[in-house]
């Protein structure tokens, strides 16, 4: 009896707590910085295009095989009357998200910093109904970080 | 004048019937089958079924060099996701001989520890249940779980599959305020496990339920290959942390909490008391955190060890987890096997559930604690 008593005196004494749980669809939680959901291209913004330029060190380093990068000439590189510095540049970009493991190593490898882990709800919440959907090409990939949705935390 | 039905001609041929549990059961933590060879309520035999979630993760680590394998490793025990890490990049290190600055071997410590108390508290409230008792410790449990996944999340931005260790240290620094954060959750662990004690142990119907069921002998716990809390609950003290040290176990204070009966209830009393010695390493893990380098100096990019064999061994949370590995000189395993507590500690099912009702059958699985992920790989 006394091993009952005490029983409800515990769930007696969490009704006084504060409740730990959201509404979650209506009310999200604040993200750690670090936070990783699915990787994202980064766009540059002083000269307008993306920071990759299509080297293939994720798409070698991917444990999973989700990547498939083309690269082609840069027609934005100063050689060509353009402004930017990069002789090649991104051409085709696919991750299939339905493979990726957030493993964060791809970012790890890149030398531009130009890919990122999404660090927002936007990440997270990428449920579709057809897995094809899951494949997201350059536009899709390069949308947040030209809009500037997203600042993703990237290792030092 | 005697009734005809209490004096039968001749008696009652009983044969005992097959019920099928799982594969996909809300009690048997993960996609197990078990076959219980019932006679009335009591179980005669138990023929369990394993592989459904074979996904040959093994095999996958032997095509990939040493940093992509870490990832697989997480899946293999999800629920203690750091200490399936640290026993492979410490059998990596082990095989190329690179040495871990003392900083990051404290913060592996730290985060293994609280992994390990994640990992109890989600036993805690899947046994509560198994029990009986409906959602209460399932919350409770949860909620505390939750606190350390913040932490997990805050740290490496993951909440169950790290992907944080690398061979020869950590993959970045450990956030400014880490101290202070681990001393809360360390608050709020403390809190959440007097919570469930105090639910729990006492209390007489949750005794009834476990005191004297799945019963196993410390020399039949040997034989099967147990390890672990299981292995413990039975009076056997071994624990790999203490009788064959890793990281920096030898100089910090702990008990090996050990049981007496090897029954359920011992198993359950094993977890929640190890619960509190990891609180005790941690504190004093914090108290030795120095400033310092997390990777060695010189580290080659692409890691290629030299040819050999080795076998790392630590104590994760259900037992003895151990990394076999083979190099030919690569920079990828010729092989690596993973030495899964859970399936040595399933093999002891039949023996720890046969002559017990059906319900008590549950029970049993529970406290074994199985992660089938690990236990198929």
């Amino acid at each position: 009896m006394k091993g009952l008593i005490r029983s409800f005196l515990t769930t007696g004494s969490t009704f006084l707590r504060k409740p730990v749980t959201r509404e979650y669809p209506e009310t999200h939680r604040e993200l750690p910085e670090r936070d990783r959901a699915f990787p994202l291209l980064l766009w540059d913004q002083d000269v307008h295009e993306p920071f990759c330029t299509g080297c293939h060190a994720c798409e070698r380093a991917c444990p999973v095989e989700c990547m498939t990068v083309m690269m082609k000439d840069n027609p934005a590189h100063t050689s060509q009357g353009g402004t930017s510095s990069r002789r090649k540049i991104i051409d085709k970009f696919w991750i299939d998200y339905g493979r990726c493991m957030r493993c964060n190593i791809c970012v790890e490898v890149c030398n531009f910093d130009a890919i990122g882990m999404n660090n927002t709800w936007s990440g997270h919440e990428s449920s579709t109904a057809d897995r094809l959907d899951l494949v997201m090409d350059l536009q899709q990939l390069l949308s947040q970080s030209r809009a500037g949705a997203v600042k993703p935390w990237i290792a030092p | 004048m005697t009734s005809v039905l209490l004096q039968p001609e001749h008696e009652f041929e009983t044969q005992d019937i097959f019920v099928n549990m799982g594969p996909q059961h809300p009690s048997t933590h993960g996609v197990f089958r078990m076959v219980l060879a019932v006679d009335g309520e009591v179980v005669r035999d138990v023929l369990p079924y394993i592989g459904y979630l074979h996904r040959g993760a093994e095999k996958l680590c032997e095509t990939m060099d040493y940093r992509q394998g870490i990832g697989f490793m997480d899946r293999t025990e999800y629920l203690a996701a750091f200490n399936a890490e640290l026993s492979y990049v410490m059998a990596v290190e082990k095989l190329a001989g690179i040495e871990v600055p003392e900083r990051a071997q404290w913060i592996r410590m730290i985060l293994c520890e609280l992994n390990r108390l994640s990992s109890h508290f989600m036993f805690l409230g899947a046994f509560g249940v198994d029990v009986g008792v409906l959602g209460t410790s399932f919350t409770y449990a949860f909620r505390e779980r939750e606190v350390i996944f913040d932490l997990f999340e805050e740290i490496c931005g993951d909440r169950m599959m790290y992907s944080y260790f690398r061979v020869g240290g950590l993959a970045w620094e450990v956030t400014d305020n880490f101290v202070a954060r681990v001393h809360q959750v360390l608050a709020s662990a403390r809190q959440g496990i007097e919570d469930l004690d105090g639910l729990l142990t006492a209390n007489e119907i949750f005794q009834a339920r476990t005191k004297g069921i799945g019963h196993i002998s410390a020399a039949d716990a040997i034989d099967w290959g147990m390890s672990g809390p299981s292995l413990r609950a039975t009076g056997v003290s071994l624990d790999i942390r203490r009788d064959e040290p890793y990281l920096f176990y030898p100089e910090v204070k702990f008990d090996v909490i050990t049981g007496t009966n090897g029954d359920v209830y011992d198993r359950y009393i094993c977890r929640l008391q190890e619960m509190y010695q990891s609180i005790r390493i941690i504190e004093q893990c914090l108290q030795r955190l120095q400033p310092g380098p997390i990777v060695p100096e010189r580290m080659s990019r692409l890691l290629r060890t030299p040819p050999g064999e080795v076998y790392l061994r630590t104590e994760a949370p259900r037992g003895e987890y151990g990394v076999y590995m083979v190099s030919n000189g690569g920079n990828r395993p010729w092989r690596c096997k993973v030495r899964s507590a859970c399936l040595s500690n399933l093999q002891a099912l039949r023996d720890m559930t046969v002559g017990h009702y059906v319900s008590d059958a549950v029970l049993v699985l529970g406290s074994i604690d199985i992660v089938l992920s690990e236990v198929d790989r």
